[in-house]
């Protein structure tokens, strides 16, 4: 017994030091200055230089991406989880014509490669009176959001045995507080994990948000583009500017880790 | 989703709202696609319909051809890799304590990096001289070059999605762990059951709707694979790495033809569709003849 636990954190650490090292990798790229990440080798920063994240968090084009970012992501997130609960209930509780089809035909959203698609959407948001606001984004955003977060919920309500929901209304819970004060918690796992990828995926999607915005709600990953012209690459800068991009999602996944970790053997059955 | 269900048709009035956000983003696109795809687009206002002479032109594409066994090469070793390693790595991440919640957001970060940053950090960890991983390879005595050899850009693509994607494998099946109730443990402890058989009859088969999503999205989502590569390698050595969407980008953007780029877009589409719906039932099959088997056995 104790052998093979050994073994499994012997796996675990050596998995941490290969996901480690590359972002370790960044975060010295972020703490050198251009000359010195292209000219030598170092494991270190040798002059520790803050100059790139200055650059990040005085010029407003760059730390108002990161603003517009959270807005659309946490706007998407709220809404692909309020409309896709119910809906993957519906999906693992019941049986209605066109179930099956519906299910797989949510998921084929996802499937559809971005680079043609793009100027039908812009035409789309145009035509609107949308175009370079939060809610566009976000709504663009739901496109694939919603289908994950779909999928995902009812993979975790499947699981959960149907007597629990007859059980509750023997006792004569209403549909609502059955859902909200049971089953949701039943399934925190997997709104922990379905409301993190919701935040990621949302969060790092370049082509649609670039596409959809300009000036006032132009996300942080477009303006991460800019590195590239001009003088060449500015290599710090837009390490810096990924390590900064960590940070959002880290806090979010250290909310949801409870919901994760703990999940139904901890709950109330 | 089993068999046995009751009959609800109001259960529409559930799914509705989720029909409507999708749709809204959905269809009107999907159709324009489908207009450009029959069309000779000369300038705005000169369109010519050419009926399927997109479509046929598209399929009789040689470099089409060879970028598409590219890709279904690349997406199963991504597959073949990621699943099983995100199954070990969500077994031994520890389940509770402080631990867990260090290991969750260390394993999380490289969901989180924009994948423009990704490539461009791995551009630079893979180089000889100023990268901590191509100098390591090259003090080791490799000649290593993911500019220069075909074989290693390939695997340094494949190296840095094992090193983004698994995670959401990882988190998926840790999430779908902590979900089975410790009835199950408790009852295998009961019987005796080896580690291995506890794995294979109590946790596998419970993992079994977060595995589906999660070769279904890796699947989908590898098969999709542009800006990582395109940052990194460019598609080359040569077209070693170039991918279909990295050649469907280049006919859109690149060489502004709007009719073929659809046509290709929608061919692309049919494809991932086919082979995920193919997954998808044999997924399907699989765990229902596993649950019979459970039953009967």
């Amino acid at each position: 017994m104790a052998k093979r636990f050994e073994k499994r954190s012997i796996f675990l650490a050596l998995y941490l030091v290969f996901a480690i090292l590359p972002v370790y990798w960044m975060v010295n790229m972020s703490l050198r200055t251009n000359e010195e990440i292209l000219s030598a080798f170092s494991l270190w920063p040798r002059a520790i230089t803050f100059e790139h994240y200055l650059t990040i968090f005085t010029d407003a084009s760059w730390y108002s991406g990161y603003i517009n970012s959270m807005i659309y992501v946490v706007i998407n997130t709220v809404i692909s989880l309020l409309v896709a609960l119910p809906a993957a209930y519906a999906f693992s509780r019941y049986s209605f014509l066109g179930d099956k089809h519906v299910f797989f035909w949510l998921l084929t959203n996802r499937m559809t490669p971005p680079a043609v698609f793009l100027l039908p959407f812009f035409q789309l948001y145009t035509t609107l009176g949308l175009m370079d606001t939060h809610i566009a984004v976000a709504m663009a955003h739901l496109l694939f959001n919603v289908p994950l977060a779909v999928w995902i919920l009812e993979g975790f309500m499947s699981g959960i045995p149907r007597e629990i929901d007859e059980t509750a209304y023997i006792d004569g819970y209403s549909f609502p507080r059955f859902f909200l004060t049971i089953f949701i918690p039943l399934i925190k796992a997997g709104v922990g994990v379905a409301a993190f990828f919701c935040f990621m995926f949302s969060w790092v999607e370049l082509l649609m948000a670039r596409t959809l915005t300009s000036v006032d709600a132009k996300p942080i990953v477009a303006t991460m583009t800019r590195t590239v012209s001009a003088s060449g690459m500015d290599w710090g800068v837009l390490a810096a500017a990924g390590v900064l991009t960590i940070v959002p999602g880290a806090i979010v996944i250290w909310f949801v880790r409870n919901y994760i970790a703990k999940g139904f053997a901890m709950g109330r059955v | 989703m089993s068999a046995i269900k009751p009959v609800n048709q109001k259960a529409w009035f559930l799914i509705l709202p989720v029909i409507l956000c999708v749709a809204f983003s959905a269809i009107l696109p999907l159709m324009t696609v489908v207009n450009y795809s029959v069309q000779d687009i000369i300038s705005p206002e000169r369109r010519v319909f050419v009926g399927t002479e997109w479509f046929k032109a598209v399929m009789r594409d040689d470099d089409l051809q060879g970028a598409l066994l590219r890709q279904i090469a690349f997406s199963l070793a991504v597959l073949v890799v990621q699943i099983p390693l995100g199954i070990a790595l969500a077994l031994s991440m520890p389940a509770r304590g402080w631990q867990s919640s260090a290991v969750l957001v260390t394993v999380a970060i490289s969901l989180l990096i924009p994948w423009n940053v990704v490539g461009t950090i791995w551009q630079i960890y893979g180089r000889t001289d100023i990268g901590l991983l191509g100098a390591t390879l090259a003090a080791l005595g490799f000649e290593y070059s993911y500019t220069g050899n075909a074989t290693h850009a390939w695997l340094t693509v494949l190296v840095m999605d094992v090193w983004h994607w698994t995670p959401l494998v990882a988190l998926l099946c840790y999430a779908g762990l902590r979900a089975i109730p410790d009835a199950y443990y408790q009852a295998a402890r009961i019987d005796g059951a080896s580690k291995f058989a506890v794995f294979r009859y109590i946790q596998l088969p419970k993992l079994r709707g977060v595995l589906m999503i999660a070769v279904l999205l890796r699947f989908m989502d590898s098969f999709m694979i542009y800006t990582e590569p395109f940052v990194l390698t460019g598609g080359g050595p040569g077209n070693a790495t170039t991918f279909l969407s990295q050649y469907l980008t280049q006919k859109a953007v690149g060489q502004f033809d709007l009719g073929p780029a659809a046509a290709f877009s929608l061919i692309y589409f049919l494809i991932i569709l086919l082979l995920c719906f193919i997954l998808y039932n044999w997924m399907q099959r699989v765990g229902t003849a596993d649950r019979s088997e459970a039953e009967h056995g």
